[in-house]
């Protein structure tokens, strides 16, 4: 069968073979927003590379050497992790909560000697893979199935709970957004996503009793900015004064006064996005987000010309995650959304993050290079 | 071969809603355009005013104070660096220590630093953010200072540094005419829109001509922009403007006739003024006691203020112009001058005094109990006849005397820049009227017609009636020759008083009997020297009067009374005699009368004043007349 000769012949493909099938223009531009960041950084630290651009370098650099090894990996070893990761990331949640690192008010962090571990981080890949593999065991006839669709719902339910126990509303708002996608790409009768969000308004009144104080906050800020000015509203507007004061050419590499003057909070991480707006105005927002949306529909390319319907909801998974990570983050900072610590992909300062997203790369490469492998839709573990 | 029919399906259908999805993609990628556009097209001129108001802060740089000086150049009131020592904790902390107390401590081994002192430091500390320099100690003098920076580099954090502080280095016998500086009240504050007023280390005039000139001395304040982050540290001056300093001062007053001048009251309580009776510049305007003008730069202490206040000698008052006194014999003078003109008097005719006059059931007793016998105006001057003025006060009228009092300048205020200054009381009838709804007595003229019952004066209007008095002219009072450019030097005489000459002579030739002729009221207090002599006039103002039953137990001395009953000692005079320059008047309170208490200290100014002239100096030599004549005109 064609089919199998095609699947053999993927096999024995050579990683040389492999390398050559790189989407290299994907690549160069990842290279590119990631040097944008380190510029940022490089601004940040008034003209230094420490203490941040060159920390940030080096992670992108081993970013890089992940993106390599998961993209060489084939597809159908990920479908066959998909579950086990999943079971791990769930575990090292339920971990966090009970052992872990207290910061900023929330657990997020598991210490593991040198390596403080985000499990959240990690459940953002293994989500995706997971509900991915399970949807491509099933028919679009399956998909709405009532039965059918209590698994998923429990995939997505479990560590957005856990994250939001922690508790981390950013996290368990982009798990909940990006899993929620994933269902509806694969196919899911309208009748529940129309009857969930009807569900989601009418559960508002009950989450707002399980938000904090500083997250409730947040929200009512949000909806009302000059309510504390001086106080939880202080970072958006200076936020907002940044980028308006930026105009459409910016106030110049290195010249932002909102920033280096410290008005900006955290502007090596969730602010950074602002200081670029500011520094180097609408011509360059308007570039980084540009370069962001090539990156996006490089993505959707990559999925609609996969073969395997596991590896077009995987594509598409981080696609979406990655969307999700952007727009959060800039519509936090220009002020259309409360305040939730999203960091802006490649381009803030931090680790974590940066491997998510370079893993994320990795499986859209693995995607775009084992795009013609067809995965029987029963099929099982890869070995 | 054809591919699985259902794999079809789905991805047909996951085509359709990847579709879909990448729509409400770009869908939400177009609010964050529309939203940059509208942030940094729409909003950028206002977020760009904002971002600058943000990063720049205004601060004020406070100019100098202007200083005050005499009519030599002697400073009385000037600036000097004040020098302190300023801690900063987050220097300290970068330099190894751990906190603001381990700071204390070494400094605390260079510096005195009571206990009181460190808790509030440390309170201060903990309360502002920890590049904000907190002052450790100021006023230090040269050696603590000299000591703290020679130890600098091991003491972390601290800062050495000099600010500005009002001095007032010529002691307290001007006090009352310099005045002093003191912090800012809320008062002050709402009545004055200048920003400097706003800060906590700025002083402002309280007193005397600190207070009157406080504009003229303050200077405009300058600014300084500087660009701040958002904890409000400084990072850079963006610009400067030094403001204006404030204008100097230079008042008539001749330190060394004031200091002279006050140190004649020896601990006495009372007042004197010295003037040029040509230019109406006053050389001297003293108020024993005085107090230190020091102690109020900085707030002063609860014991220092309850002394001054406590004090019964009145060290804060101005006697020389917030103290009224009746002005006694004295007054005589003006009771003559208005007997003159009013044709009513015959000068050469006389009263007879037998020691007691009466006026309606009334006896009136002259200050001789034996009387003076046949007085006649020339004489009843040098003897102080209080019968004779009885006498032709009751006959000429209050009305006269009151218009003839006010021609030479009492009852009125100068408008000195001075605090305190109060313009007496020249009664008449309707004064009477208005203010004790009573009817003008005959009795009540009598009082006024030996100075005393309803009159008051201070001792300004004393030496300027004396002026009036020595040159038949309008002089003035003037405390101040010049504020910065502005020369304030009289260029014109002041007019002739339209009376004839021979009142004044005959005036004039009473007050020099008084003096240097034998059988005057203060004839022990004649100015000695060649060229150099006085006249004058005593007066004697009775606080306790002796009952009958006291007197009868035999003559009454005033030592015996307490210091509060006995009497307040008058001069006022003018020399030299034939070509007057000079006016003295002075009051000594309680010191007894004015030939004993008033006449010889006027007589130790007028003798200094007038041998201090440069053209008495002129016998001296040509030299000594060239620097004085020089420094006369500086």
């Amino acid at each position: 069968m064609v089919d199998l000769a095609l699947t053999d012949f993927s096999e024995r493909r050579s990683i040389l073979s492999k390398i050559g099938d790189f989407n290299w223009g994907l690549l160069f531009l990842i290279c590119l927003v990631a040097s944008i960041g380190f510029a940022m950084l490089y601004s940040v630290a008034d003209g230094n590379w420490d203490p941040w651009a060159s920390r940030q370098m080096i992670r992108f650099a081993l970013g890089i050497v992940v993106l390599f090894i998961v993209s060489l990996v084939d597809i159908r070893v990920w479908l066959g992790l998909a579950y086990p990761a999943f079971a791990m990331a769930l575990l090292l949640l339920v971990a966090v909560e009970i052992a872990g690192e207290v910061g900023m008010g929330a657990q997020r962090w598991l210490s593991l000697g040198p390596i403080n571990l985000q499990p959240s981080e990690l459940m953002k890949i293994a989500l995706v893979l997971a509900l991915a593999r399970y949807f491509h065991g099933l028919t679009v006839d399956e998909v709405s199935h009532p039965l059918r669709v209590i698994p998923p719902l429990a995939m997505i339910g479990l560590p957005v709970g856990l994250v939001l126990m922690q508790p981390d509303l950013g996290t368990g708002m982009l798990l909940l957004a990006g899993g929620g996608a994933l269902v509806f790409l694969a196919g899911i009768n309208w009748w529940y996503l129309i009857g969930s969000a009807a569900a989601g308004v009418a559960a508002i009144p009950i989450g707002w009793q399980f938000l904090q104080d500083y997250q409730r906050n947040r929200v009512l800020t949000f909806l009302n900015p000059e309510r504390d000015p001086l106080g939880a509203g202080y970072h958006i507007l200076q936020s907002k004064i940044a980028i308006g004061a930026g105009g459409v050419f910016g106030q110049g590499f290195m010249q932002g006064t909102q920033s280096h003057l410290d008005f900006l909070p955290e502007k090596q991480t969730d602010f950074i996005f602002t200081m670029l707006a500011e520094e180097l105005g609408m011509v360059g927002a308007f570039g980084l987000l540009g370069l962001y949306a090539i990156i996006l529909a490089i993505g959707v390319a990559t999925a609609l010309n996969a073969r395997a319907h596991f590896s077009r909801l995987v594509a598409m998974g981080v696609c979406v995650t990655l969307f999700l990570y952007v727009f959060i983050n800039a519509a936090m900072v220009m002020g259309l959304i409360p305040v939730v610590g999203v960091p802006m992909p490649l381009v803030s300062y931090g680790g974590t993050s940066m491997m998510t997203i370079m893993f994320g790369f990795g499986l859209l490469m693995s995607v775009h290079i084992h795009r013609d492998v067809d995965v029987p839709r029963r099929a099982g573990a890869f070995w | 071969m054809p591919r699985d029919v259902r794999d079809t399906a789905r991805q047909a259908s996951f085509t359709r809603r990847a579709a879909l999805l990448s729509l409400g993609t770009t869908g939400l990628f177009g609010t964050l355009f529309l939203r940059l556009h509208g942030l940094q097209v729409g909003q950028a001129e206002e977020f760009s005013v904002l971002a600058e108001e943000n990063r720049v802060n205004v601060h004020l740089v406070v100019p100098l104070r202007g200083t005050i000086l005499d009519r030599f150049g002697i400073e009385l009131a000037n600036n000097r660096q004040n020098f302190r020592v300023l801690l900063i904790p987050e220097d300290a902390r970068r330099q190894g220590l751990t906190s603001v107390e381990d700071a204390l401590d070494l400094i605390g081994r260079i510096v005195d630093l009571p206990d009181f002192r460190r808790r509030r430091i440390i309170r201060q500390a903990a309360s502002s953010p920890s590049f904000v320099p907190i002052t450790i100690k100021e006023n230090l003098d040269w050696d603590e200072f000299a000591r703290v920076n020679v130890n600098l580099p091991d003491l972390p954090g601290v800062v050495p540094d000099v600010g500005q502080t009002r001095q007032y280095g010529t002691g307290e016998h001007v006090s009352h005419l310099v005045g002093y500086v003191g912090a800012v009240t809320q008062v002050e504050q709402d009545a004055d829109d200048d920003p400097l007023l706003r800060l906590p280390s700025f002083r402002i005039g309280k007193q005397g001509v600190e207070r009157i000139l406080d504009r003229r001395l303050r200077g405009a304040a300058g600014t300084s922009r500087v660009e701040v982050n958002a904890g409000g540290r400084v990072i850079r001056e963006l610009a400067r403007d030094d403001g204006t300093p404030g204008e100097n001062v230079v008042l008539t007053i001749d330190e060394d006739i004031q200091r002279h001048t006050a140190e004649q009251f020896a601990g006495e309580s009372g007042a004197a003024v010295v003037m040029d009776v040509n230019s109406g510049d006053i050389l001297a305007m003293v108020s024993e006691p005085g107090f230190d003008p020091n102690l109020f730069t900085f707030g002063i202490s609860h014991a220092d203020w309850a002394a001054l206040r406590d004090n019964p000698l009145n060290p804060m008052l101005n006697k020389a112009i917030t103290g009224q006194y009746p002005p006694g014999s004295t007054f005589k003078m003006i009771v003559a001058m208005a007997a003159l003109e009013s044709g009513l008097i015959n000068p050469r005719q006389t009263v007879h005094c037998n020691g007691h006059w009466r006026i309606g059931n009334v006896e009136k007793r002259c200050w001789r109990r034996q009387g003076h016998g046949a007085m006649n105006m020339r004489n009843a001057i040098k003897n102080s006849c209080d019968i004779y003025f009885y006498e032709i006060a009751t006959q000429i009228g209050i009305e006269r005397i009151a218009a003839m009092a006010d021609r030479f300048g009492l009852g009125q205020d100068f408008d000195m820049p001075l605090t305190g200054e109060r313009s007496g009381i020249v009664p008449n009838a309707r004064w009477k009227r208005g203010q004790h709804d009573e009817a003008w007595y005959p009795g009540d003229t009598a009082n006024v017609g030996i100075g005393q019952g309803y009159l008051l004066t201070t001792q300004l209007q004393q030496a300027v009636m004396t002026a009036r008095l020595a040159t038949g002219r309008e002089v003035r009072p003037k405390l101040v020759r010049a504020i910065g450019s502005e020369d304030r030097t009289n260029v014109v005489r002041a007019p002739a008083i339209d009376l004839p000459q021979e009142y004044f002579d005959l005036v004039r030739d009473g007050m020099d009997a008084v003096i240097n002729e034998a059988g005057g009221t203060a004839t022990r207090s004649a100015v000695r020297g060649e060229g150099l002599s006085m006249a004058g006039k005593t007066g004697t103002v009775q606080v306790y009067s002796f009952s009958a039953a006291e007197r009868e137990d035999g003559p009454r001395e005033f030592d015996e009374l307490p210091w509060r009953l006995r009497d307040h000692g008058l001069f006022v005079g003018y020399g030299p005699v034939d070509a007057p320059k000079y006016a003295v008047s002075v009051a000594v309170d309680h010191g007894g009368g004015g030939s004993r208490a008033a006449a010889p200290r006027a007589r130790a100014i007028m003798q200094y004043v007038l041998e201090k002239d440069p053209s008495s100096q002129s016998a001296l030599g040509p030299v000594a007349a060239a620097a004085s004549s020089a420094g006369e005109q500086g």
